[in-house]
């Protein structure tokens, strides 16, 4: 039988958020690509939370934007709600949050795609990889079609014979109904790639016209708005913004969830999949937590075009009748209507174990994987690891070495030794707490940290990245000069930090100084500075960071710096950790596993202890 | 590639002239090369002998008999290093033993390098790597106290404290860090103020274990002792009574001046280092001799002070100097020559001091037993247990407990200053880190290095 043959640089399997950014990277770097999808109507789809970035998130979003990615322009193009979170905190932890318009977000994310050049969708279910001594050649659809190709990504997110659960029912499809991927799988497996389920839930949409929100905390947007993409000018932005709303559950919201726990697939042990615990559904909240008297319950809407609204907080995979009988006891959803219901959903996964950091599997070549397959949850650390894998499958098949983030460069360095290297028995979500450097790792600094990477890659341009070179200069001008202002403790000194309720000077300072002080900042003390300049406000930002928070910033990078000492003592792969006399058993199975890059890499391989870690460095050392 | 199948060989005592000396050879190769020096009275195979066995014969380099000696052979896995291990009990002094080393390398051993023999037992599996730190502190142990605490550290009484400290720190970090990535839902509002005591209290804790580095120094080194009076009091029938005390000297200890000399008294289980001037013998004139100001000198350095006042003289200026001197300071008083019908007259002079004071007469025997437990209690209060007590003698450990004593007061610091939560954790983190170096739970890059470079000769 004829079948359909075609060849390409690179297949992207999936059009989620790790498949659009890894095809649109891939395209862009002048690799003729094809991206699948079960359904064109699909892309970029938001199956679950109507917002993208918040904590620790909101700093991915940043960073792949300054190397070069989409998501972060796609929704400042579509968002329709805006908030800065944590800050009262300091500049660390701030993080950006947008309610997304559902499909305006979907909509524009395929307009780039099908605007760009080199790139070819296609709706089909990829069936198998067809592979040849440990080196991927292709994929063949379920049609039977064939596509050649040099470097496959994987980014099939939750599709891989999926499984939707609510109570007693069970549908075996992707989310939303959509067509799952049922095999794949097979074919992953007869290639030495072993799979194991994940579950992950979400909460129910309602009918808007259903809710009194009378009853119910209003949260605004922040005004003015903040941009995610640093190529996005904040005038462009500045919008009317929907709300979104907060209430909570009660003792009787609690009491039927706890009577009925039985009908619960989670707790029946219909659910085999491991659940994030930090992303728990309210009967898991309920059952862990039962002292909490109440919940914090936000009502998100799902986008301009329609009134369904998201209950965020409220993830649940009891029956529908028990959902609508808990939804109604939170104050203002008395007379709520459900739209579509709450569900968990299982699905296959790889385990990141078998990937390397450039994202590419270790035993076949040009075969890479990202996203949800690779055991992450979340859009943007989909799409951070979807547009690495496409920058690595690019360089591979262009001969040129890949792109590693390390963990003092990025939170997407993090994000990615993670997954390679701990054993992650849980979905795996950001956090700002696994990363030991973020005083370092701002959101507000990504342009600045990853540009020249974004740039050499060849995503980011000429102009922005010049724009990069003379903001970075003119900070450290600035601060270099501001250090050097010399502050007499005279009356008009005095005046200028009355104003602003500083305590008097009583000798001598320099400007640097005076910006230190919690309660001034550069453009405060214009006054008193001979020199001052109007600068654009990001660098403004940044010299006020760089001085206010100086001691920590140094001991940060003083940190870095012996982490880099461990990162720089690298591993060969041919290393026969099993016949390292010393290792115990468990650690040389380990590490004969991960095959680490790095001593620093291996150390934090779960189940490899300092001792292990002690015996390779004699064993590095050659057995002085 | 590491090559532990080496064999490796050196002598295992200390190097004194006492006579008897080990020499212990471990590796594949043990027991070939014992076969090959060794000549057993008694006609038997010595490769052939079964583990744990002892066997008498002499050492001989071709037809020269070296030594008569006793050879242990011990076979793996369970020796210290988990592999064939052959000790060798000579007899002949330093030479001998010399002579017979260089005979074990001349026939397929190498020399072990310093702690060698500890790192093969760490690499085999044998220990872990805080117990092979304790060992460093086994092997250095002077006296019953030090040998007490390294074997207390063995057992992990250290890590129990820091894990409790670590776990307490980690709770609160893990606090801060969920609110920070879920602000929503988690409120730390006047988190601060609640957080702080538990800061402080975790590094007065610290700061406590710090100061038993310096009780750990002192076991494990002995306490830096001078004795102060003017001449004649009965400095050196002192001296000479605490000798009998143990009817030995155990080193004698050349100091860093030229014109000190310490001489190191074990009381059973603690060491008076004796710092004495050079002639201290020729006169006992040191007041004299030297001055007051240099008397000064050497009691700043010292951790007890010893006065001696002569109860038959009345007190004078200089007596009145030294009081002076050691008001403050750990001192003992003794009164000595109490034999002697009382001209001095301490009414009033001695309380004002905080120092124990004794009536002793030395040349009688009265007193010294009394000083001795006084020296005991105040260095150990006298009551302290061992088994339970936590010691820090090693310096890295007391060096990371510096670091995350620091760290803790930085986040003090950082409360007061009213800086944001998230400013909090990253010295809080720092301290757990450091925390966990004591422990040996946190990588250090040279950590095994640094650890098998101050492990002594052999074991």
């Amino acid at each position: 039988m004829a079948v359909l043959k075609e060849e390409y640089d690179i297949v992207v399997v999936g059009a989620g958020h790790a498949g659009c950014e890894a095809a649109l990277a891939s395209a862009r770097l002048g690799m003729k690509t094809i991206m699948f999808t079960v359904s064109v109507d699909s892309i970029a789809l938001m199956p679950c939370n109507p917002n993208i970035g918040g904590s620790s998130k909101g700093h991915l979003v940043k960073e792949l934007d300054a190397l070069g990615g989409e998501m972060g322009k796609n929704i400042d193009k579509t968002f329709i709600q805006s908030r800065m979170l944590n800050t009262s905190k300091g500049p660390a932890v701030h993080s950006l949050r947008a309610q997304a318009d559902k499909q305006d977000y979907s909509r524009e994310m395929r307009k780039t795609l099908e605007n760009t050049e080199n790139l070819t969708i296609r709706q089909a279910e990829v069936s198998e990889i067809i592979t040849e001594n440990g080196e991927v050649k292709g994929v063949k659809t379920f049609s039977g079609a064939e596509y050649a190709a040099r470097a496959v990504v994987l980014a099939t997110g939750t599709y891989l014979k999926a499984r939707c659960i609510y109570g007693e029912v069970c549908n075996y499809t992707g989310p939303n109904g959509l067509q799952a991927a049922n095999h794949l799988s097979e074919s992953l497996e007869s290639n030495g790639i072993p799979l194991r389920r994940f579950k992950t839930g979400t909460p129910a949409r309602v009918d808007g016209r259903s809710i009194d929100y009378s009853k119910m905390f209003e949260q605004k947007g922040d005004d003015p708005i903040v941009p995610f993409s640093f190529s996005t000018d904040p005038k462009d932005i500045q919008k009317e913004q929907v709300s979104c709303w907060l209430t909570y559950t009660t003792p009787e919201t609690h009491r039927i969830i706890r009577e009925n726990i039985d009908r619960s697939p989670l707790f029946s042990g219909s659910i085999k999949g491991t659940g994030p615990r930090y992303c728990p559904s309210i009967e898991d909240k309920v059952v862990k937590f039962p002292d909490k008297e109440k919940h914090q319950i936000f009502i998100e809407p799902e986008g301009n075009y329609t009134n369904e609204m998201y209950l965020s907080g409220m993830s649940s995979s009891l029956p529908e009748d028990v959902q609508y009988e808990m939804y109604k006891t939170l104050p203002g959803l008395e007379n709520v209507r459900i739209v579509r219901n709450a569900y968990a959903i299982e699905y296959d996964c790889v385990n990141a174990n078998q990937i390397k950091a450039n994202l590419e599997f270790k035993h076949i070549s040009g075969l890479f994987s990202a996203g949800q397959l690779n055991g992450s949850s979340g859009y943007e650390e989909a799409a951070a690891q979807g547009l690495m894998a496409g920058i690595n499958a690019a360089r591979k098949l262009q001969g040129k070495e890949s792109i590693i983030l390390d963990r003092s460069q990025a939170y997407i360095g993090v994000l990615i030794d993670d997954l390679i290297t701990k054993e992650n028995t849980e979905p795996y979500r950001m956090m700002t707490s696994r990363a030991e450097y973020r005083l370092l790792l701002r959101q507000d600094n990504a342009d600045l940290r990853l540009s020249e990477i974004g740039h050499e890659v060849g995503l980011i341009d000429d102009e922005r990245y010049e724009y990069v070179k003379y903001k970075k200069k003119k900070i450290a001008e600035t601060v270099e000069r501001l250090k050097n202002v010399l502050i007499g403790a005279n009356q008009a000194t005095q005046t200028v930090l009355a104003q602003w309720g500083s305590s008097s000077l009583k000798t001598g300072s320099n400007l640097a100084e005076l910006i230190s002080r919690p309660e001034l900042d550069y453009e405060k003390l214009k006054s008193l500075d001979p020199e001052w300049e109007d600068l654009p406000q990001d660098i403004i930002e940044q010299i006020n960071i760089e001085i206010k928070y100086e001691g920590y910033i140094a001991r940060q990078e003083k940190q870095v710096e012996n982490f880099k000492r461990v990162e720089g003592r690298l591993l060969s792969e041919d290393i026969d950790y099993k016949s390292i006399k010393g290792l115990r058993l468990e650690a040389g199975q380990k590490l004969d596993m991960f095959k680490p890059r790095s001593i620093g890499q291996a150390s934090r391989i779960s189940g490899v202890t300092p001792a292990d870690i002690a015996v390779l460095l004699i064993y590095l050392s050659g057995n002085k | 590639m590491i090559s532990t199948t080496e064999t490796i060989a050196a002598i295992s005592t200390a190097m004194t002239n006492s006579g008897i000396g080990i020499v212990r050879i471990s590796g594949d190769e043990a027991v070939s090369i014992i076969k090959k020096i060794f000549r057993p009275f008694k006609e038997k195979d010595i490769e052939e002998a079964g583990t744990f066995t002892v066997h008498y014969g002499s050492i001989v380099d071709g037809e020269t008999v070296l030594d008569e000696v006793l050879v242990l052979i011990m076979r793996a896995p369970h020796t210290y290093t988990r592999e064939d291990t052959v000790e060798i009990d000579c007899h002949g002094g330093i030479f001998v033993i010399r002579k017979i080393l260089e005979l074990v390398l001349r026939s397929g051993a190498r020399p072990a390098e310093p702690g060698e023999f500890t790192k093969r037992a760490f690499l085999n599996g044998r220990i872990d790597l805080s117990q092979a730190e304790a060992v460093i502190d086994l092997i250095n142990a002077e006296n019953d106290y030090a040998l007490k605490s390294a074997v207390t550290q063995l057992k992990g009484s250290v890590s129990a404290r820091i894990r409790d400290l670590r776990s307490t720190l980690l709770e609160k970090i893990a606090y801060i860090e969920a609110a920070l990535d879920d602000p929503e839902h988690i409120e730390m509002e006047g988190f601060g103020e609640e957080l702080l005591p538990v800061v402080e209290d975790s590094r007065r804790q610290i700061e406590e274990l710090i100061e038993t580095a310096d009780n750990g120094r002192i076991m494990k080194e002995g306490i830096k002792t001078v004795i102060v009076g003017k001449p004649n009091v009965g400095k050196s029938s002192l001296l000479n009574a605490l000798l009998g005390f143990n009817r030995a000297i155990v080193t004698d200890i050349a100091g860093t001046t030229r014109d000190t000399l310490e001489e190191s008294i074990s009381l059973g289980d603690i060491s008076l280092n004796i710092i004495d001037t050079a002639g201290i013998r020729d006169t006992e004139d040191v007041i004299e001799k030297i001055g007051v100001d240099k008397a000064r000198e050497v009691a700043m350095d010292a951790d007890l002070i010893v006065f001696l006042l002569d109860s038959s003289k009345p007190l004078d200026e200089d007596d009145r100097q030294i009081m002076e001197m050691i008001k403050g300071r750990k001192a003992i008083v003794l009164i000595n020559k109490t034999d002697l019908p009382r001209q001095a007259d301490t009414e009033g002079l001695l309380e004002g001091l905080g120092c124990p004071v004794i009536e002793t007469s030395i040349t009688e025997n009265v007193g010294i037993d009394e000083f001795v437990k006084a020296v005991k209690e105040m260095f150990y209060n006298g009551e302290i247990d061992f088994n339970n007590q936590v010691f820090i003698t090693n310096a890295r450990q007391k060096a990371a407990l510096y670091s995350a004593s620091e760290s803790l007061k930085r986040t003090a610091d950082s409360i007061e200053n009213e800086l944001s939560e998230d400013f909090y954790t990253i010295d809080m983190m720092d301290a757990y880190e450091s925390l966990g170096q004591v422990i040996g739970e946190a990588i250090e890059d040279d950590l095994a290095d640094e650890i098998f470079s101050k492990f002594c000769m052999g074991k």
